[in-house]
């Protein structure tokens, strides 16, 4: 079925589509616009509609500008609300009509009705005219103070939209700071919500050129404004509850116990039946624990009940929604979703996307015990009618087999599905034999029996031919007939058209010639032959290239083409592991969904009110060290001195881990009496989490005190510096400055063995080091090596204090060097630095 | 925050469009339809309810046929827009009592008049059907409901594939009944979804039911409600593993895995007497969600036999037991097979004496296809079919097709056994008795036999 061509010229007959209608409705306006007739408000309300219905189809009604506002001194309120509507469409291509509407706006602010003052104040504001905002200011401040909630929210809204139109303008009147003043002390919930959605916009955009709009927006994220929006949560519609709970996921406690209330406070959150609440307070939950392992890893078994129902139950729309967020954890730790595997079942009336994120998961969670219920599954989907996902089902067991020790029964289903004779089964498959046997060689015997008996003429896709080709080379010992199958393949290179297939041809061939030279030789030549005169030019360099090696000295040519091969240990994972960290960093947003970072698809500007760590090159700083991992990598292109290599970060992912960075430690020994106490304290949280009790009536400063065992300190002497806790440093000064200082301090010390167990991924630090005022602008690295540089400043005054951290947590030592501003003040910061590490790990 | 709100119809047709910041181009809904109707991405052909295109986030739900879109360039919470996307068509048909097409264009104003208040500058305001009364001024024009009716009494629970249905109640919260006054009256539904997979050899290898309890409330005053479940209620597993069948026996305790609730809901009785009381809000709205993979008696057995007959010839039989009361019936049951690729006619024969059923092999997608207008509890029907071949089978039919699902809804039915023993309504007088209805209906989601 074709598009219906521009919606303008539809056939239904209901929507006109010439001139002629809309001058028609101009007269008939007019003729309305004077009368006092009775009923004449029905008769505009008629005409009304018919303007706004042409007006949604896309048909131009801006002609008709006078003569609406002409019509709309009325005191019917549908029809007002319609001129609003019609006036907001078309102001801002007709700024001069605009100033028409003005008047009677303006006196409608005025309204004894508060419902005609709110709908007033909001069309003025929404007129986009920037030559006009000189009569919003006025109207805009009395609403903001008006006695009657309705007309607040809207004053509030109309603010933002003020700031929009005219930044300046907005800024000048001092809006922002009675927004400020609402939001702390404002009756009305949705007037609160408004101003904190209003001012995250305004200072995140004046933060770039404005040092106190950068101090209010952090100063949102500072304890008392996040409690007191934490004590009025339930006061807040389920939307308003939403961005509230964004906001504090971005909240950085101080104090262990914080954590506990918090999360105690929202949890009943989790229950709720709007899935972006449940969301929301998940990604707290999670942000909140991520430097507490043992807690984290609670985290994750108390929302799996939640997420599940949430999934199954709404419509499609919305589970894919949630699905793509429990995707996103199965992945980061599957082994705590091994038992749930039959929920990733998929079903056959669910759509191809749903379908897809279900296999990854399957495949993410197999382990020895549901390995063969989880294949036995997979391998019904592979005769699916749904071909694309019949596909990824197979591939889905290859995968399996390649995260498996025990590969034996999944290498026999494997071979099965060879047998199976549908085209595209037999190519996924081939594809996978051919991986299995990088990873276990000691398969070949199997494996080649089967792959003996596939005729290469029902091998049409070039993966699955080049796997083929491969193997024939690889095995060609094994394989009776191989010189004899790539010498027919070679008689029809003509008809190969896919350069991949003909690369792999070349140099199975020669592999083929290096094991069984007589029976090759011929086929070999016309191989080459071929290859020379391709007009692919890789093909061509290839027998180029084999041609001269043979030529320079055959045994060379052997070594260089046919080396013996290590087995694969691990294939590389397609997502580095610090995209995976910033997709988890902006969980409850698109990034999961489309599983990129959002700086792949999105502006700057447009990544959300909470991304407010963008500002410089893309480097995070300060409150959003989490962000680091990164743009630590785009630092590193810049000064390769600078920072630790991550491409080891690669090897994640070996068989027997799962590749989290969740599992609990296993220390034990040495550091029981920590481990002993955050597990105490865990379970104390945990009793209280999975109560079904409504908790409602529950407000953060009640709870604080409430007991929680508080691991006492190692008492460390009180700092004589004091370090400004919001400092800042762009990382091209860092890196300036760190060439020019001289160290002025180096030391190693030992890192605790609490403090090494904490240390599974660089985030825990980082935020561990900020509640110390000491902040991360790259780091790097991945057990047992990591890499930090740090930075702090001095509380009264811009002096710097630059670190360099590497971390081995075997050797569990940490080298130190200090760089700073002031040399006199280096020793007292190294010996803050040193308390403040050893301090990292206590729960 | 959302960036523009459009509704189009199944043509591509803007029925409303409201752009509340000004930040994505005009043409966006016609770019919207374009990529979604012809969406083929990674070997997909079903557009996903979230994409991306040139720097705009399209967010869109199906809901009776129309596409529900938000745009936005912000990197915003995909749960959010699409629960807001959903909870905005739910207000449009509170107010319109049914929502189509045909009732939007003719409404169109009233929308308009709600999606000012629903969502101001992009940010959510209220989608309290309550709250919005007041703002609200356009009398709905309410259409012909009765011309809905001849689709069948199922046909609302077929919309949309695996969309919780909404309530049969097709009453505006706003219009008034004639002669001026508004009845009384409470509608709770208990709608259940299963899915479940039979093994070939019929044993069940996975089984869930997602259930919902939905309210509609016509109380004027809004008096407290109380609703009480069954006394043995449990919730979550208590350690069990997910998938225990043995410890959970046919006639025990109904045990939910989990549950969640509307945010009106307080559950401070729950544990006690798992009693749910709650001030219900104006307008339809999900009181309960809840999920079981507890053991329960499934409503159907599908039992399916193939026969060779020949190298190019077989012989399908399709069985279909109801294994409930005599007193309950199923309505609109299909049954779809598809069977292998290679088969080129089908012909069909029933039971003797059978009425009210439909067979047919699309040669199209090569499925069969049975319809039965309704099975009484306890009844068993056959379908033969012969199957002719264009090439040999290699005695790889069974493999070749299958597995068979299954479509059907059973109303005052429900395989939980949850149960609500009673709703109390908080009395404003001896005399004030309004009319409660406790509906209950099960339905297949996902209700599949392996052959």
């Amino acid at each position: 079925m074709a598009p219906p061509a521009q919606s303008q010229r539809s056939p239904s007959p209901s929507q006109p589509s010439g001139k002629g209608e809309v001058s028609d409705l101009k007269s008939q306006l007019r003729q309305l616009a004077g009368s006092r007739a009775p009923g004449i408000d029905d008769s505009k309300r008629e005409l009304f509609k018919k303007v706004i219905s042409y007006m949604t189809v896309g048909i131009d009604v801006s002609s008709l500008f006078g003569e609406m506002v002409m019509c709309s001194a009325t005191s019917d309120i549908v029809l007002k609300k319609m001129c609003y509507l019609y006036v907001g469409n078309y102001a801002k291509v007709n700024p001069d009509l605009a100033l028409l509407t003005i008047n009677f706006l303006q006196r409608d602010c005025k309204d004894e009705d508060p419902m005609i003052r709110g709908l007033a104040l909001r069309s003025l504001c929404s007129l986009r005219v920037a030559n006009l905002v000189e009569y919003l200011v006025g109207p805009l401040g009395s609403g903001l103070k008006d006695n009657n909630n309705y007309v607040r929210t809207v004053a509030v809204m109309g603010v933002l939209k003020l700031y929009h139109i005219s930044a300046s303008t907005c800024v000048d009147a001092d809006f922002p700071a009675m927004l400020k003043h609402s939001m702390l002390n404002d009756s009305d919930a949705q007037v609160v919500a408004n101003c904190l959605s209003a001012l995250q916009e305004i200072w995140s955009s004046e933060a770039s050129s404005s040092e106190e709009a950068s101090r209010e927006r952090e100063a949102l994220l500072s304890k008392p404004v996040v409690y007191y929006f934490l004590n009025r949560i339930k006061e807040f519609s389920e939307w308003a509850q939403c961005l509230v709970l964004e906001l504090v996921g971005k909240y950085v406690p101080l104090e262990t116990s914080e954590i506990f209330d918090i999360m105690n406070l929202l949890e009943d959150r989790l229950q709720h039946a709007n899935g972006a609440v449940v969301l929301a307070t998940i990604k707290v939950f999670l942000q909140l624990t991520l430097s507490m392992t043992d807690v984290h890893q609670q985290v994750y078994e108390r929302i799996k009940a939640p997420l599940l129902t949430l999934v199954s139950s709404g419509s499609p729309e919305q589970s894919y929604a949630v699905l793509s967020h429990l995707h996103l954890l199965v992945m980061r730790a599957p082994y705590i979703f091994s038992s749930d595997y039959k929920h990733f079942y998929c079903q056959y009336n669910e759509p191809s996307y749903v379908k897809k994120l279900k296999l990854e998961m399957l495949t993410a969670v197999a382990n020895e015990s549901n390995t063969y219920e989880i294949v036995t599954e997979l391998c019904e989907y592979a005769a699916n009618v749904d071909i694309p996902i019949a596909r990824e089902s197979i591939r889905a067991v290859g995968k399996i087999a390649l995260q498996q020790y025990d590969v034996n029964a999944i290498v026999d289903r494997l071979l099965q599905f060879l047998e199976m004779e549908k085209d595209y089964v037999t190519a996924e498959a081939l594809v996978l034999v051919k991986d299995l046997l990088r990873k276990y060689p000691q398969w070949s015997q199997d494996c080649i029996a089967v792959v003996g008996n596939i005729s290469s003429k029902n091998v049409q896709e070039p993966k699955a031919k080049a796997a083929l080709i491969w193997m024939l080379g690889e095995y060609s010992q094994d394989m009776h007939d191989a010189p004899y199958i790539l010498e027919s393949l070679i008689d029809n290179w003509e008809e190969e058209h896919s350069a991949e297939v003909r690369l792999h041809l070349l140099t199975a061939v020669m592999k083929c010639f290096f094991k069984r030279p007589p029976e090759t030789q011929k086929a070999l030549g016309a191989a080459l032959a071929a290859g020379l005169a391709d007009f692919h030019q890789d093909v061509h360099d290839r027998a180029l290239f084999y041609y001269r090696l043979l030529q320079y000295n055959v045994s060379v040519a052997q070594r260089v083409v046919d080396p013996p091969k290590q087995a694969v240990s691990v294939f590389a994972d397609t997502q580095s592991s610090e995209i995976k960290d910033r997709i988890f960093d902006e969980f409850n947003s698109l990034s999961v969904v489309y599983q990129k970072p959002s700086y792949m698809f999105t502006d700057k500007e447009h990544r959300g009110p909470f991304e407010f760590s963008d500002e410089l090159g893309n480097l995070s700083i300060g409150a959003e060290s989490t962000d680091t991992v990164v743009p630590a990598q785009r630092v590193e292109a810049n000064d390769k001195d600078l920072l630790l290599s991550v491409s080891e970060k690669e090897e994640s992912g070996g068989p027997s881990n799962n590749g989290s960075a969740y599992s609990a430690p296993s220390y034990d020994g040495s550091s029981v009496s920590a481990a002993a106490s955050s597990q105490m304290l865990s379970e104390l949280a945990i009793s209280t989490v999975t109560g079904h009790a409504s908790q409602s009536s529950l407000a953060i400063d009640d709870l604080l005190g409430l007991g929680l065992p508080v691991a006492p300190a190692p008492a460390p002497s009180p700092p004589l510096l004091k370090l400004n806790s919001k400092a800042v440093l762009d990382p091209g000064t860092f890196q300036q400055k760190w060439r020019q200082l001289p160290i002025s301090s180096s030391q190693e010390y030992s890192v605790s063995p609490r403090g090494v167990a904490a240390l599974t991924a660089p985030q825990t630090l980082l935020r561990h080091m900020q509640g110390h005022s000491i902040h991360c602008i790259a780091s790097g690295g991945q057990s047992p090596n990591y890499k930090f540089f740090f930075f702090a400043q001095k509380a009264e005054e811009s002096s710097t204090f630059l670190v360099e951290c590497i971390i081995n947590t075997s050797s569990a030592k940490a080298q130190i060097k200090i760089k700073a501003d002031d040399q006199s003040a280096s020793e007292a910061f190294s010996t803050l630095f040193q308390s403040a590490l050893s301090e990292f790990g206590l729960p | 925050m959302i960036s523009q709100f459009f509704v189009l119809s199944q043509r591509g047709d803007n029925i409303v469009f409201r752009d509340y910041r000004g930040e994505v181009q005009k043409g966006s809904a016609e770019i919207f339809f374009r990529k979604v109707k012809f969406w083929k991405e990674d070997g997909q052909e079903e557009a996903p309810p979230v994409f991306n295109l040139d720097g705009v986030n399209y967010f869109h739900v199906k809901v009776v046929g129309l596409f529900f879109v938000a745009t936005t360039r912000v990197n915003v919470s995909p749960s959010l827009v699409l629960e807001l996307l959903q909870r905005i068509a739910r207000v449009i048909k509170d107010y319109l009592g049914i929502l189509n097409e045909d009732s939007l264009r003719k409404n169109f104003v009233l929308v308009y008049e709600l999606l000012d208040e629903v969502i101001d500058f992009g940010y959510v305001q209220t989608t309290s059907t309550e709250m919005l009364k007041s703002y609200v001024f356009n009398e709905p024009i309410v259409i012909d409901a009765a011309r809905l009716q001849s689709l069948g009494p199922a046909s609302i629970f077929m919309q949309g594939g695996k969309r919780m249905p909404g309530t049969a109640v097709t009453k505006s919260v706003v219009a008034t009944e004639p002669g001026g006054r508004t009845r009384e009256e409470i509608f709770v539904d208990i709608i259940e979804k299963i899915s479940i997979t039979f093994s070939s050899s019929g044993y069940i290898l996975t089984s869930e039911i997602d259930g919902t309890i939905q309210m509609k409330s016509y109380l004027t005053g809004n008096p407290e409600i109380r609703v009480a479940l069954n006394d043995d209620l449990g919730i979550g597993k208590d350690g069990r593993p997910t998938y225990d069948y043995r410890s959970s026996s046919g006639s025990g305790a109904v045990i939910l895995d989990d549950c969640n609730f509307h945010e009106s809901v307080h559950l401070d009785s729950f544990d006690t007497d798992k009693t749910l009381s709650l001030v219900p809000p104006d307008g339809e709205f999900t009181v309960m969600n809840y999920r079981m993979t507890q053991e329960f008696t499934p409503p159907f057995r599908i039992n399916t036999l193939i026969e060779e007959a020949g190298a190019l010839k077989a012989e399908v039989i399709i069985k279909v037991r109801a294994e409930f009361s005599s007193s309950i019936t199923a309505n609109t049951i299909m049954v779809l097979m598809p069977l292998p690729k290679y088969t080129s006619r089908a012909s069909f024969e029933l039971e003797p004496g059978a009425v009210g059923q439909t067979m047919d092999f699309k040669e199209a997608n090569k499925r069969l296809e049975w319809g039965l207008k309704k099975i009484v509890g306890g009844s068993e029907h056959t379908l033969r079919a012969k199957l002719t071949f264009s090439q040999e089978s290699h005695g790889n039919i069974t493999k070749e097709s299958g597995p068979v699902s299954m479509t059907f809804t059973i109303p005052m039915y429900n395989a939980s056994r949850l149960q609500v023993k009673y709703l109390q309504i908080a009395k404003k007088s001896g005399t004030y008795n309004p009319y409660r209805w406790v509906r209950y209906v099960t339905q297949a989601n996902s209700y599949v036999a392996r052959i």
